[in-house]
């Protein structure tokens, strides 16, 4: 045991390369680091777009006149308004902007309430196991074969009868997209809690008589979060398109109240007909892109998540160290953590890969 | 006669996180046809990837250099497994070289019957009729050990015992009659008595079919009982490579000394035992026993409609104080199920099992709390057994909250400082998490966290099992070390009567859920009184080839009479 200042194998990784997605961007590589740098950089144009809407847009979101008078209904692009003006006379680019504060709007809203509530009720269903996560396991059941849209067509009209202002219209499609959502959380933390109350370091805890709430939170949902940043960014995606689905569908929010892109898609149905080309496209155009965006950041973590679809630099003939993995005297306190371990044998594929996802 | 395998100058690096790693460097070795060659090495050495790269395995992540010069049994064809393609290496596969797994169970598809899948193996190499790969099959069988092969052939793999199995998986290997057959860690996963058995039917494999035998494993013992020339892998290289009897009777390298001599032999603690007995006082058996089980059974509820499983049979025994007591078992015998029930993570169903005073027939957790602070348990897998988000630090310390002996895991620093030292651990590696210590250190740590309290009883089921050889002879010295300093009295598990025999004063045998024998290691170890205690000896391989011959016909008497 002399060599004890040699352990130090693995440098401790600093707090920032911690940081979830910064992780996994310093781990991708090849096509994998462009999917996600591409989601990134245009989710991270939306978000900014989102926050400087008031800024960046030449007029308000529900602006029909300026002090030359009236805008006009279905202008085409130029002059003063660079993407025309819709069938309402509103200017299109401001709209497509404005749009991106109700969609981040809308997406924190519906996260942060089936987060929590998802989350909660799957570690206490998992954990405790029984009638309440059999019944558990039914409702959510139940809610999934529900088609979502159809599910929050019913919401919004219980909670805000159709049509309301911002807050209301946001929170009559966040709670509709919570709903759907919940389970989505519930099952993930469930699974993972089921799992991982059968590892042995929860028996240790058992044995060592910590109580139920103490594993519950300490040893147990720590472990289980692992995959939520993933399920959020494909929730996120699929919130917008929800949203989206509302307005177009005539549910949304007034265009008065807030600006929402599957509303202004809606009123530009008869436009299209008509030639009228750019009252459609930006708002189209603007969902498919934030979907987009989104999806790709959740897909690629999805694959780095997983060592199986990891991407990794081809190695030269001849490179590496011998792995330290001996364990004679002496060599047993420098061994490399993991080591080969993770290379040989069945155990090819380390256990901290995602299970099969959402 | 040209040799069947020749590997030169294999080297083979690893695409991984954290870049390049090399895990097999510059291995040159041969393989005479009808010859067994034993790579033995620890974890990591690269015995497995250097067998993988014999049947063209590798993962796509693992870049291979140098030659692996494969001939057919007849001598008629040479092929360089690395420069082979795909389509290649599928006809080489099977009828030139063949693998046997080291787990029956997962190697066999459970979907199909075990004749499907022997002839699957048989008609993807030529153009044979489907009842004539039928009979090959149940010849195969046959020759095997599998009784009655003309019924048995139309099998699902879980009809099979963990034992036929292998017999199956080997059948397999064998069937296109191969001049090579790699066989990786192929009775680690299956009890000693069955391990006798595969050893012998592999030994067949040569002697009747022929083939040469690559046999990868850790177990200086089967290395002893079935191999012709060792080759012994350490970091990536052989660092040596000799006859069977030369190899154990004068090792030349280091490192193979040190690996042989970490190797527990049955009969190594007898001494250490008697002293022990005789320096306790003579009042030490009117001492309050810790742990009493009087009859005691425990029933795994069956599913509806079907009777229970009867884990544990009407046992009875006791571990009085600063007493070891080691359980051995084959899988199955119930042995974890009885440190789980003292332990209060399974329910007593009949019977009566008193520990530290406490009837844990019927117990309630709440009732029990306050005596978890007096039992230390470690478990089997010292991986799994730490949570992967918390330092080692605030593991060890977790015991101390819990119990309310320290407020949080920061005021408990000073006293977990002072428990790693105990188990010789740097003060330093309270601050790392699990996943950078090695298993050994793990496992250490694992006592660190059992001994917090300093409670009167220890369980350890398993500790040392997913170590390696030198690790686990440190383990064990430690725990010892640790059992005279502390004084608790503990139930060690364990299915390896070498081990059980270095730390136990009392060993008793289960087999089946029932207590066949108890009694001090002199008595069980010396002069076996059950017939089982007998077989299980015998079936024991020694790490000595000479030895190992004469315990081999032993057996065979013992197997005859019984």
């Amino acid at each position: 045991m002399s060599d004890l200042t040699s352990v130090a194998t693995t440098p401790k990784r600093s707090l920032w390369s911690r940081v979830p997605v910064v992780h996994q961007l310093r781990q991708s590589m090849g096509l994998q680091r462009g999917m996600l740098i591409a989601g990134l950089i245009i989710t991270t144009l939306f978000v900014l777009t989102a926050i400087f809407a008031p800024v960046l847009a030449p007029y308000g979101y529900s602006q029909l006149r300026d002090a030359d008078g009236a805008f006009g209904a279905q202008q085409p692009p130029g002059g003063s308004h660079p993407l025309g003006t819709t069938v309402s006379g509103y200017d299109v680019l401001s709209r497509v902007l404005w749009g991106a504060q109700t969609a981040l709007f809308v997406i924190i809203v519906a996260v942060v309430l089936s987060i929590f509530a998802g989350v909660f009720l799957g570690l206490v269903s998992g954990y405790f196991g029984g009638w309440f996560d059999r019944i558990m396991v039914v409702v959510s059941d139940a809610v999934y074969a529900f088609p979502s849209l159809l599910l929050a067509i019913v919401m919004s009209i219980v909670i805000s009868g159709g049509k309301s202002n911002l807050i209301g219209g946001v929170f009559a499609a966040a709670i509709s997209i919570t709903v759907v959502f919940i389970p989505q959380y519930f099952r993930v933390i469930r699974a993972e809690t089921v799992r991982i109350k059968a590892e042995a370091y929860v028996e240790s805890a058992r044995v060592l008589g910590a109580s139920n709430t103490r594993i519950m939170f300490r040893h147990v949902l720590r472990n289980a979060t692992r995959t939520l940043p993933l399920i959020f960014t494909l929730n996120a995606s699929e919130a917008i398109l929800t949203l989206a689905g509302l307005g177009f569908l005539g549910f949304g929010i007034e265009p008065t109240a807030a600006s929402e892109w599957g509303f202004d898609l809606n009123r530009a149905l008869s436009d299209v007909t008509s030639g009228i080309w750019w009252t459609a496209l930006f708002p189209g155009l603007a969902i498919v892109l934030v979907v987009l965006g989104i999806t790709l950041v959740g897909e690629s973590l999805n694959d780095l998540a997983d060592p199986r679809l990891r991407g990794r630099r081809a190695v030269a003939q001849t490179a590496g160290v011998v792995a330290q993995t001996s364990v004679v005297p002496g060599g047993t306190l420098a061994a490399g953590p993991g080591g080969l371990n993770g290379l040989e044998g069945a155990a090819t594929h380390p256990s901290d890969g995602l299970e099969a996802g959402s | 006669m040209t040799d069947v395998l020749t590997i030169t100058d294999l080297g083979i690096s690893f695409a991984t996180d954290a870049g390049a790693v090399r895990a097999v460097d510059g291995v040159t070795l041969r393989v005479a046809p009808g010859e067994v060659l034993a790579i033995v090495g620890e974890s990591g050495s690269g015995k497995t990837v250097t067998a993988k790269t014999i049947l063209g395995l590798l993962p796509e992540t693992a870049t291979a250099s140098g030659a692996v010069i494969l001939s057919s049994k007849d001598g008629s064809s040479e092929s360089d497994i690395i420069s082979l393609s795909t389509k290649q290496l599928r006809q080489v596969r099977g009828s030139d070289v063949s693998m046997v797994f080291q787990e029956p169970s997962t190697a066999l598809n459970p979907v199909y019957t075990v004749g499907w899948q022997i002839m699957e193996g048989i008609r993807a190499h030529g153009q044979v009729g489907r009842r004539e790969a039928r009979a090959k099959a149940i010849e195969i069988l046959g020759r095997v050990g599998i009784p009655d092969p003309q019924t048995r052939v139309d099998y699902y793999p879980h009809q099979f015992s963990g034992g036929q199995k292998q017999r199956v998986v080997i059948a397999m290997a064998l069937v296109l009659d191969p001049g090579l057959i790699v066989a990786d860690e192929p009775t680690t996963a299956l009890d000693v008595t069955v391990q006798a058995e595969i050893l012998d039917l592999l030994r067949r494999c040569r002697d009747e079919f022929g083939a040469a035998i690559v046999l990868i494993t850790h177990n200086m013992g089967v290395v002893a009982d079935l191999a012709d020339r060792v080759a012994v892998m350490y970091q990536g290289k052989v660092v040596e490579e000799a006859e069977v009897q030369t190899l154990f009777s004068s090792p030349q390298n280091d490192y193979t000394k040190k690996l042989l001599a970490a190797v527990p032999h049955v009969g190594q603690g007898v001494v250490h035992a008697a002293a022990r007995a005789s320096a306790r006082t003579s009042d030490w058996e009117q001492q309050d026993p810790v742990v009493v089980a009087d009859r005691l059974r425990v029933e795994y509820p069956g599913r509806l409609g079907r009777a229970g499983f009867t884990a544990v049979d009407e046992v009875s025994f006791l571990i009085r104080p600063g007493e070891v007591l080691g359980l051995v078992g084959e899988s199955g015998s119930g042995k974890t199920t009885i440190g789980r029930a003292i332990a209060g993570l399974t329910r007593v169903t009949g019977g009566s099992l008193t520990v530290l005073g406490h009837e844990m027939n019927g117990f309630k957790e709440r009732a029990f709390k306050k005596y978890r602070s007096d039992i230390g348990f470690v478990f089997q897998d010292p991986a799994s057994s730490f949570n992967p988000l918390l330092t080692i630090a605030d593991c060890v310390a977790e015991p101390l909250v819990v119990h309310g002996r320290a407020k949080n895991a920061v005021a408990a620093r000073k006293r977990v400082d002072e428990l790693l030292e105990a188990v010789q651990l740097p003060r330093a590696y309270g601050d790392r998490y699990p996943h950078e210590l090695s298993g050994g250190q793990r496992q250490r740590a694992s006592l660190a966290r059992a001994l917090a309290l300093e409670p009167p009883l220890l369980i350890a089921d398993e500790p040392t099992s997913a170590l390696d050889v030198s690790v686990q002879a440190r383990v064990l010295e430690l725990f010892a070390e640790l059992q005279r300093e502390f004084g608790f009295a503990a139930l060690f598990i364990s299915h390896d009567l070498a081990v059980v025999d270095l730390v136990a004063d009392r060993i008793a045998v289960l087999y089946r859920g029932k207590l066949v024998e108890e009694g001090t290691s002199a008595e069980v170890l010396g002069a076996p009184q059950d017939p089982y205690t007998q077989r299980l000896l015998a079936s024991l391989p020694v790490p000595d080839p000479a030895e190992q011959a004469l315990r081999r016909e032993g057996l065979r008497r013992l197997r005859a009479a019984g």
